[in-house]
């Protein structure tokens, strides 16, 4: 066949030519939509004429006149609409931040607990996932909310909650934890092959634990002690001490960057060396040691700047300190809850991805376990757990609009707010939109940058 | 070296000595301990995970039985065993410190008729129970793969049994007055010129298939409005009456065989050639997974009435339904489109080369194929969607939840224990239903595992 012949189009009939078809259904579509739009276009202009509404940003300009819970920004009621969409935004932004890390963190600790090969830690991380991923997130956010946080004592009733810290009973109780654990240990060998007289002797350490520290503690000197820093629980949410910053401050913070670039600088000497000398340096504990620290000894170089000012109950609230309001904790709570058993899954499914095989021949290389994990498995789970965590980040994000539901002032709680009282429905939908989508288009950016960066490298 | 074991020519001369015997590696007690205690540090582990299991089985147990109030007329029956210092608070209880009384399931059995069936009329509640038995009924033969007549079945399922439940639960009747007929009339004509077209003028399909689809689809729906209209003098039941879970179904159902459909065909014209059939899904599909779920809905209750022609009012709940139905096809789509790209591109081309036309290549090759691999996915979507019928009670609709929330308003049956219960009966709902179709989709998945098996 000659090339002519082979892009000389076949003739087929007009009507069943694909290209003919093709532009015929594509400008069916557009015919369609477009006299859609129109009609909805001309539909809504309409209705606003007819209800005397401008439509328009203008009203973000005009006094809003109510008042927000939570706000870190400052915020009254004569701040303008704008201002209050623009608190809802930096509350929904907060939220969802902090779901975000804690989420993550409690997730792969789950989906790795749902792989170990203990049956009871292994079931125990399974009936967790099963139970929140099987019960609707706002059901979640009702339990947290009406069930646990509202029944606490009210602010006057609110006892103080003491930190534990260790005091001198310990003395008593850590050898006889050590005569236990060495016993168990000890135990565990000569009774290799008896396996009841293993369970029985590890029932008898979880009694002598108990019953060591209930002796020691009964007896009066109590191993932990119990301080009040002026931490109170109550139905008003969580009322904590707030760090007051005076001149100098900014010491610390300078203290915190040093640090920080130190231990990034000497964990690429560490590196670098190790890579040429074969010789190692203990760079993260070095760096962890910088960052904690560096910073204390600015805080007490700068005359101790910072000072903490206490919660103390004044009527029927709490004055002074910090508050979180219990909308804040029941909906970060559900929130990091929630998501973390779906992200358990990815991770569970993502390591699972890595074949055994790589265990072998890191075993044959002589890796001890905990190596194996951290230099094989993960880095390779990770490429195939990075895509569907991003769009979990994302659902977390979009689910925290459910804030609406308890009245913590969200985005959309707020914009909620905004909308029934001026009467902007496109405008306040368009904004709501627009953020959201937004959000979802910026965290889909970084993470295709992630992925590019984890790919796997092939020839 | 001498072995006094051995001799000259390295033969054993006395018996080796004795090793321990090896531990139970069959049975219960292997089972333990591999599982259970393979090592010290396991066994601190399986201590200590054991013992937080046994505290929150135990917590739960006394709050949902041993301290709970099964019986009463009102809060008085649950506010009696206040529990006595110390033990038994609950597991919450122990948490926070404070001393709670079992659970009030006394409060559940007054409430239950309405979490179920919300606001509808007692007199009429047979209905709602003939739509419950006939789903049941028509549905379990449809998931049980050994039962035969699936084809007569689905189609009862998706025809005739949504027309049953519309009827039943409005009382029928409804208004399709001259417009209606109008725009059936319109249908059909349009429809009879563009088969005309097709068969008569482009030649593209045969008169005779051309005939029987027009006769089909307008005696389908000509029946569909008659039978609509038709006066079976039930008594009408607007949909702000419906609630509890006949709603929480209604929604679920309808945006499940509603998503799936639309999604199969946003998932094709994702995949599209023709640029502006994919611009559109695209852009259709990354709107909808881009917003929450509740933007949907304050968008389909305060600003589809704004879209509408004057006059024009869609139901409450018709608007909800659509919010979700669009917002779950988005949802689907992408499942779809996985399952569309996992096909080799040999399936495509074998179609292809049998000369199938798009829609049958697609209908009988690739979408089989395709949506079998795509099952987990699928199902997760319907659990996911499921779930989310709870948030149409923030636009005032009562769904289960809803209808709870609203039962701790009544003073009858105020007390501090009541929240907590009432959460607890509807966690059991949800979790019912949704481990339900979790676990069928886990035996649908290894029942359609075929071809890889070892």
């Amino acid at each position: 066949m000659s090339v002519a012949s082979q892009t000389e189009r076949p003739k087929v009939s007009f009507f069943n030519d694909p290209r003919t078809r093709s532009i015929a259904v594509q400008a069916l579509l557009l015919i369609v939509l477009f006299w859609f739009g129109w009609d909805i276009v001309d539909n809504t202009i309409h209705n606003l004429n007819k209800s005397n509404i401008a439509s328009g940003y203008g009203f973000l300009s005009t006094t809003a006149g109510f008042d927000i819970s939570m706000s870190l920004v400052p915020y009254s009621r004569s701040a303008t609409y704008g201002q209050a969409i623009l608190v809802g935004l930096i509350n929904t932004l907060l939220i969802a931040s902090l779901g975000v890390l804690a989420a993550t963190i409690l997730g792969f600790f789950v989906g790795i607990m749902r792989l170990s090969h203990n049956w009871v830690i292994a079931k125990l991380a399974t009936i967790y996932v099963e139970f929140v991923r099987n019960t609707p997130l706002l059901l979640q956010i009702f339990i947290w909310y009406s069930a646990v946080l509202k029944p606490l004592p009210s602010p006057r009733q609110a006892g103080e909650l003491g930190l534990p810290y260790p005091s001198w009973g310990l003395v008593f109780f850590l050898p006889l934890l050590a005569a236990g654990l060495y016993v168990l240990a000890r135990g565990y060998k000569v009774l290799h092959d008896m396996v009841w007289a293993r369970l029985a002797l590890t029932l008898g350490f979880g009694v002598w634990t108990v019953v060591a520290w209930r002796l020691i503690d009964g007896l009066g000197m109590h191993p932990m002690n119990y301080v009040k820093m002026g931490f109170f629980l109550s139905n008003r949410g969580a009322a904590a001490p707030k760090p007051i910053f005076a001149d100098g401050s900014m010491y610390i913070v300078y203290a915190f960057i040093v640090a920080l670039i130190a231990a990034w600088v000497i964990r690429r000497w560490a590196i670098k060396r190790q890579e040429a000398t074969g010789e190692q340096f203990p760079h993260v504990l070095t760096g962890i040691g910088l960052i904690v620290v560096l910073p204390i000894l600015a805080f007490f170089l700068a005359g101790s700047p910072v000072s903490l000012d206490y919660p103390a109950l004044k009527g029927f609230n709490f004055k002074g300190g910090m508050t979180l309001v219990p909308e804040f904790i029941a909906l970060f709570l559900a929130l990091t809850i929630y998501t973390a058993g779906f992200i358990a899954e990815i991770v569970r499914a993502g390591i699972l991805a890595v074949s055994h095989g790589q265990t072998e021949a890191a075993g044959a290389l002589g890796l001890r376990a905990g190596l194996t994990t951290r230099l094989v498995i993960i880095p390779q789970a990770l490429r195939v757990i990075i895509p569907p965590l991003t769009s979990e980040w994302l659902n977390l994000t979009k689910n925290s609009s459910l804030a609406v539901a308890i009245g913590f002032p969200d985005l959309v709680a707020t914009g909620g707010t905004v909308l029934n009282q001026t009467g902007q429905a496109i405008e306040v939908i368009i904004i709501w939109m627009t953020v959201y989508l937004g959000l979802s288009l910026l965290t889909s950016a970084f993470m295709n940058w992630f992925n590019a960066r984890k790919r796997l490298v092939e020839r | 070296m001498a072995n006094p074991q051995y001799n000259e020519g390295w033969v054993r001369t006395a018996d080796a000595p004795k090793l321990p015997a090896p531990p139970a590696t069959t049975g219960f007690a292997g089972w333990v301990s591999e599982n259970l205690l393979p090592t010290w540090g396991q066994g601190l582990f399986t201590l200590i995970g054991a013992m937080f299991l046994a505290w929150v089985a135990w917590d739960l147990f006394v709050f949902t039985i041993i301290k709970a109030n099964f019986f009463g007329a009102d809060r008085a029956a649950c506010l009696t065993a206040i529990a006595p210092s110390g033990s038994g608070q609950g597991f919450f209880g122990k948490l926070i410190g404070s001393t709670q009384p079992g659970a009030c399931w006394a409060y559940v059995g007054s409430k239950f008729s309405g979490f179920i069936y919300g606001f509808y009329p007692f007199e009429e509640r047979w209905r709602i129970n003939i739509c419950f038995v006939v789903g049941a009924l028509s549905l379990v033969p449809l998931l049980m793969p050994s039962v035969p007549y699936k084809r007569e079945n689905a189609i009862f399922m998706l025809l005739i049994y949504p027309l049953m439940v519309l009827i039943l639960l409005s009382g029928g009747h409804l208004d399709i007055g001259s417009g209606g007929w109008t725009t059936f009339g319109i249908i059909v004509g349009v429809l009879a010129a563009v088969l005309v077209f097709l068969s008569e003028v482009a030649h593209i399909i045969e008169r005779e298939l051309a005939i029987k689809t027009w006769a089909a689809v307008t005696v389908i729906l000509g029946v569909i409005l008659f039978v609509l209209g038709f006066n079976f003098g039930l008594t009408h039941v607007e949909t702000a009456k419906w609630g509890g879970l006949t709603v929480t179904l209604v929604v679920a159902v309808t945006g499940i065989v509603a998503s799936l459909p639309l999604g199969i065909l946003l998932a094709l014209g994702r995949r599209s050639k023709m640029p502006i059939i994919k611009l559109f899904s695209v852009v259709f599909i990354e709107m909808w997974r881009g917003v929450p779920l509740i933007t949907v809905l304050f968008m389909a209750s305060v600003m589809l009435p704004l879209f509408l022609p004057e006059g024009v009012n869609f139901d409450k709940l018709l608007r909800a339904l659509i919010g979700t139905a669009l917002f779950s096809a988005a949802y689907m789509a992408e499942v779809v489109r996985g399952g569309l790209q996992a096909m080799p591109k040999g399936q495509y081309e074998a179609a292809s080369a049998l000369g199938l036309s798009f829609w049958k290549s697609m209908a009988l090759i690739i979408l089989p194929q395709a949506l079998k691999i795509v099952i987990p996915g699928i199902v997760n979507n319907f659990i996911g969607l499921f779930k989310d019928t709870t948030l149409v009670s923030i636009i005032g609709i009562f769904d289960v939840l809803g209808m709870v929330n609203l039962s701790f308003a009544d003073p009858d049956w105020a007390s501090s224990v009541t929240p907590s219960t009432g959460y607890l009966f509807a966690a059991l709902i949800f979790f019912v239903f949704c481990f339900a179709m979790s676990r069928y989709s886990l035996f649908m998945e290894r029942l359609l595992h075929t071809g890889h098996k070892r």
